[in-house]
């Protein structure tokens, strides 16, 4: 399997299946882990970061978590191919960017991704479509317990497990899920959700995670606190009673939003599309805001043009790597603008 | 849409928004994002996160100068250099750093000192020889006592596989 035959789905979290899709776009959990007895990656010479490397991956292979898995070394892999991993959710963009021996492996659905030398040895992340965050946990916790077996992870008694950076020592656990609010963001009601999620120490993020803008009217939530929690505390605490509130508060929105001006909001999406249609040049931000009204639309049933699959296929292969991966070369940012257009308008306005 | 913001009046408004009031009616507010930004419409991205925590504790820490010596004698990382990136050298550095570390992951994870959640396998395992050999060389120190040299002698066995396993 190659990143040629990835392309031409949209992953897992991109299905646009799962409990409470209307809202919740994705579920994600992952572990950080180090080998004991081994520098961390920020003193570990070449030598050492590429032996981390072998035992790691060697593991990873001969494991029984790992029937197709795909290994793909990063720091072989050229930019535009590390793009749509980064595009995908399969990395981030720390490990796109990052130096010396890495990779990543992940399985043919996409719904585990293992990163290895990231900013820790071993990141391990499972991935769902809507809030699914108990099948996402049982799935990193046995990959862990089976590579904990083998490899021996940096442990301690008092403080967990012992991460690179302080902030994810103990569990080294960072639930994260991704919510579409573009009502509560029309209603202005977002910053409130956002002060209260953050009261909560959690993070409130963009869509590609630290340090990232909310394109789209996407936002990522997450816990902060890793020390003096259990795995299955912050996951109850997120999975059952702060996401199903911001979803409800979303469609409460949604539901006022049609009920009090219906034509208002009607025009906006119809509007988005008319753009998305004969639009002849078109950024990325734009199409992602512009896609932004109508998976609204979509799901409060004002909108029968395409469904949510297609959305979700134009708003991955709208961003940059995918575009010119599809495009079958590489482009610059201008020539992007005007075969995004091209794009959009074939898929949209061919049938 | 060219207005001028509705707030200052002098810049563009680039920042359209459409509230629902109490019975349903519905007002448009039209900001530029200075203004936006004082309503508290954009969301700041710069909320303290558990990074900014710990670097500016880092900062207040070495300030105080006492630190500047401390280094990891296993990779040799110094409290200055974890000061500068905001990552750790090595395992051991939680050990060589702790009570300076103390502190900072209190702040950090909300007072939380001690971990509570999974136990890797093999820790157990750990454990559960540490818990073995204690017991065993209490048997031991009975059997002897006792002068039962062969029950001894097994214990010691006993003692022998569990210490270089």
């Amino acid at each position: 399997m190659s990143l040629n035959d990835l392309i031409r789905t949209t992953g897992e979290w991109l299905r646009g299946d799962g409990p409470m899709n209307d809202v919740v776009v994705s579920s994600r959990i992952r572990l950080a882990r180090n080998l004991a007895d081994r520098p961390f990656l920020s003193t570990a010479d070449s030598s050492a970061r590429t032996e981390i490397y072998r035992t790691i991956v060697d593991e990873v292979l001969s494991g029984s978590c790992n029937g197709q898995s795909v290994l793909i070394d990063v720091e072989k892999a050229d930019s535009l191919d590390r793009d749509v991993l980064v595009e995908r959710h399969l990395i981030s963009r720390q490990h796109s960017s990052g130096e010396g021996s890495r990779g990543v492996v992940f399985t043919p659905q996409e719904t585990l991704s293992l990163m290895i030398n990231e900013e820790d040895h071993l990141r391990m992340q499972t991935l769902r479509c809507g809030l699914q965050l108990r099948s996402a946990w049982e799935e990193v916790s046995h990959v862990d317990d089976t590579l904990g077996e083998q490899l021996s992870f940096a442990f301690d008694r008092q403080l967990g497990f012992l991460t690179a950076c302080p902030t994810n020592v103990g569990t080294g656990i960072r639930v994260s899920v991704m919510v579409h609010l573009p009502a509560l963001k029309m209603t202005k009601e977002i910053e409130r959700v956002a002060r209260a999620a953050r009261d909560m120490r959690l993070a409130v993020r963009g869509l590609y995670g630290e340090g990232t803008e909310a394109i789209g009217d996407l936002y990522q939530i997450s816990n902060q606190t890793t020390l003096g929690v259990a795995e299955e505390d912050v996951i109850e605490a997120l999975g059952d009673r702060t996401i199903p509130k911001i979803v409800e508060y979303e469609q409460l929105a949604r539901e006022s939003l049609a009920r009090a001006r219906p034509q208002h909001l009607d025009d906006r999406v119809w509007r988005a599309y008319g753009t998305l249609c004969h639009a002849r040049r078109i950024s990325n931000d734009e199409t992602l805001a512009l896609l932004s009204p109508i998976r609204m639309g979509i799901h409060l049933g004002r909108f029968q043009e395409f469904d949510g699959h297609l959305l979700n296929e134009l708003f991955l292969n709208s961003q940059p790597a995918h575009l010119q991966k599809l495009h079958g070369r590489a482009l610059t940012e201008e020539e992007q603008c005007v075969v995004r257009a091209d794009y959009l308008r074939t898929r949209l306005c061919a049938g | 849409m060219n207005a001028n913001c509705q707030r200052c009046n002098k810049a563009r408004a680039t920042v359209h928004v459409t509230n629902v009031l109490a019975k349903g009616e519905i007002r448009d507010l039209h900001l530029c994002e200075d203004c936006a930004e004082k309503e508290g419409v954009i969301i700041k991205q710069n909320q303290q996160t558990t990074n900014a925590i710990l670097q500016e504790f880092i900062k207040q820490k070495t300030a105080t100068g006492r630190l500047d010596d401390l280094a990891c004698p296993k990779c040799g990382t110094t409290f200055r250099e974890f000061q500068a990136k905001g990552l750790l050298g090595c395992p051991s550095d939680y050990e060589a750093f702790r009570s300076i570390l103390q502190p900072l992951l209190e702040r950090a994870h909300g007072g939380g000192t001690h971990h509570v959640g999974k136990v890797p396998l093999a820790a157990d395992l750990t454990v559960r020889r540490q818990t073995g050999l204690l017991r065993l060389r209490r048997e031991l120190q009975e059997a002897l006592e006792q002068e039962n040299y062969e029950r001894a002698a097994r214990v010691r066995d006993q003692i022998r596989s569990l210490d270089v396993q």
